[in-house]
């Protein structure tokens, strides 16, 4: 199908787009790389009266790095945040999620702030956010906030965005030395949407595992630290545990049990393959 | 650029195979249909319209993209490439084209060009491409004829002949 009918607006600024959000509230969007929110218009489950593109907004192409974290602004593609030189280096969990995200045709227009808003509960990029506690920067006519990304997800394709509300960016803890992390994800095919998809972190006293793809939106959950005694034993008690309580569904594409059995057996390998990261 | 109205069309300028175009569109227009009915561009098929099975995949600013999912207004300014600026002379096929043409890596046709598109510009960046990778850029991408085996292998004939000194 075809988009309903829209206005488009190309901002040149954070305050003409604001302007525009607090003009028409619900019935403008902003449009990034156009990933997500294009196929909604194109199967006219959005049909906003006016479309901002917020590409064009020189302050919002920036990665920038100090010492503690990295910032992404809103206009940044995943295209162009695989190319950054120091992610390798300074997030490697995202490094290791990013070739998950849609195929290498949507990532050169995707970006990672949309995919943070369009909040799509089997996303890569949202779990990650997540997996390492990363925060939302939004900006209204009232202000600026800053979000946690477990407090930002609350719901199926459901965020704490409000309608005034844009996403500026997002920014992630830089990795600290001995942290380990581990990304794996099931699929139908690569770049489908995962039936499940697991990120693993570790540090020397923590482990910390988030799930998406089955919930209504990426969760995280501390684990037992693999290689302490008994462990086995507890990291599966506790791996069941969180796979019972992110409530699976069955639908098209797998069954609750499958959903389940994958948490525990990707969740174990994740945790693991971190731990060894990190020695 | 200013508010553009949703009931109006409005210039939209680009580079289309090297050739520099102007042409009307609404904000809705999406890319493929701009090429394809307004430009007359026809090479570049429609399949999904949500950005699934890769069909309308042309090239933008360089870098392989679903012209579904971009609208035309988004491509002001932009360089595009399609499947119709691939032969580098009329009559004479890429080394890719030759190479699908070789290895029967197409039957009914209808994915060939964004197929195309993807590994033209894959194997511009990477003429060392292996198996594995090409498996993922062709994950982009739905053929429902070929099973993809004959494209596969088209594709690794064609990085060969890249890396042996051919034009593409």
């Amino acid at each position: 199908m075809k988009p309903a009918p829209f206005a488009y607006l190309r901002a040149g600024s954070v305050d003409e787009t604001l302007e525009a959000l607090r003009q028409e509230g619900t019935d403008a969007r902003i449009l990034a790389g156009g990933q997500s929110l294009i196929p909604m218009l194109n199967m006219r489950l959005a049909r906003p009266a006016l479309l901002v593109d917020a590409m064009h907004i020189p302050v919002l192409q920036h990665i920038s790095a100090d010492a503690g974290r990295v910032t992404i602004g809103a206009a940044v593609r995943q295209r162009d945040m695989q190319a950054w030189p120091e992610l390798g280096q300074r997030l490697r969990l995202l490094a290791a999620a990013l070739p998950w995200v849609g195929h290498v045709q949507t990532r050169s227009r995707g970006t990672l702030c949309g995919s943070v808003a369009h909040a799509d509960p089997s996303a890569e990029i949202p779990l990650t956010l997540v997996a390492l506690g990363g925060q939302v920067h939004l900006r209204s006519h009232h202000g600026a906030r800053r979000i946690q990304a477990s407090d930002f997800f609350i719901g199926m394709m459901a965020t704490a965005c409000e309608p005034d509300e844009m996403i500026e960016a997002i920014s992630l803890p830089s990795d600290r030395p001995g942290t380990g992390h581990a990304f794996r994800e099931i699929g139908r095919r690569h770049g489908d949407f995962a039936i499940v998809a697991c990120a693993g972190v570790v540090t020397e006293q923590t482990a910390t595992l988030a799930v998406g793809g089955v919930a209504d939106r990426p969760l995280a959950r501390a684990m037992p630290l693999p290689g302490t005694r008994g462990d086995a034993t507890a990291l599966n008690d506790a791996l069941n545990a969180f796979a019972w309580d992110l409530d699976a569904r069955d639908d098209l594409h797998a069954t609750a049990r499958y959903r389940r059995e994958l948490v525990c057996r990707l969740g174990r390998a994740v945790i693991e393959e971190a731990a060894q990261c990190r020695a | 650029m200013p508010r553009l109205n949703a009931d109006q069309r409005y210039p939209v300028t680009l580079t289309l195979n090297g050739r520099r175009l102007t042409a009307e569109a609404e904000p809705r227009m999406l890319l493929c249909d701009f090429l394809r009915h307004v430009l007359g561009a026809t090479g570049t098929h429609v399949g999904c319209e949500h950005g699934v099975c890769g069909a309308c995949t042309v090239q933008i600013d360089g870098v392989p993209a679903r012209s579904c999912l971009t609208l035309a207004v988004q491509a002001d300014g932009a360089v595009l490439c399609t499947v119709e600026g691939l032969a580098p002379s009329p009559g004479k096929l890429s080394v890719l084209q030759q190479a699908f043409r070789e290895h029967f890596a197409l039957q009914c046709g209808f994915c060939t060009a964004g197929i195309l598109m993807s590994l033209d510009a894959w194997l511009c960046r990477h003429p060392d491409a292996g198996e594995q990778e090409l498996r993922e850029v062709l994950a982009g991408h739905l053929c429902r004829c070929t099973g993809y085996a004959p494209i596969l292998r088209a594709a690794l004939a064609a990085a060969q002949r890249l890396r042996e000194g051919g034009d593409a």
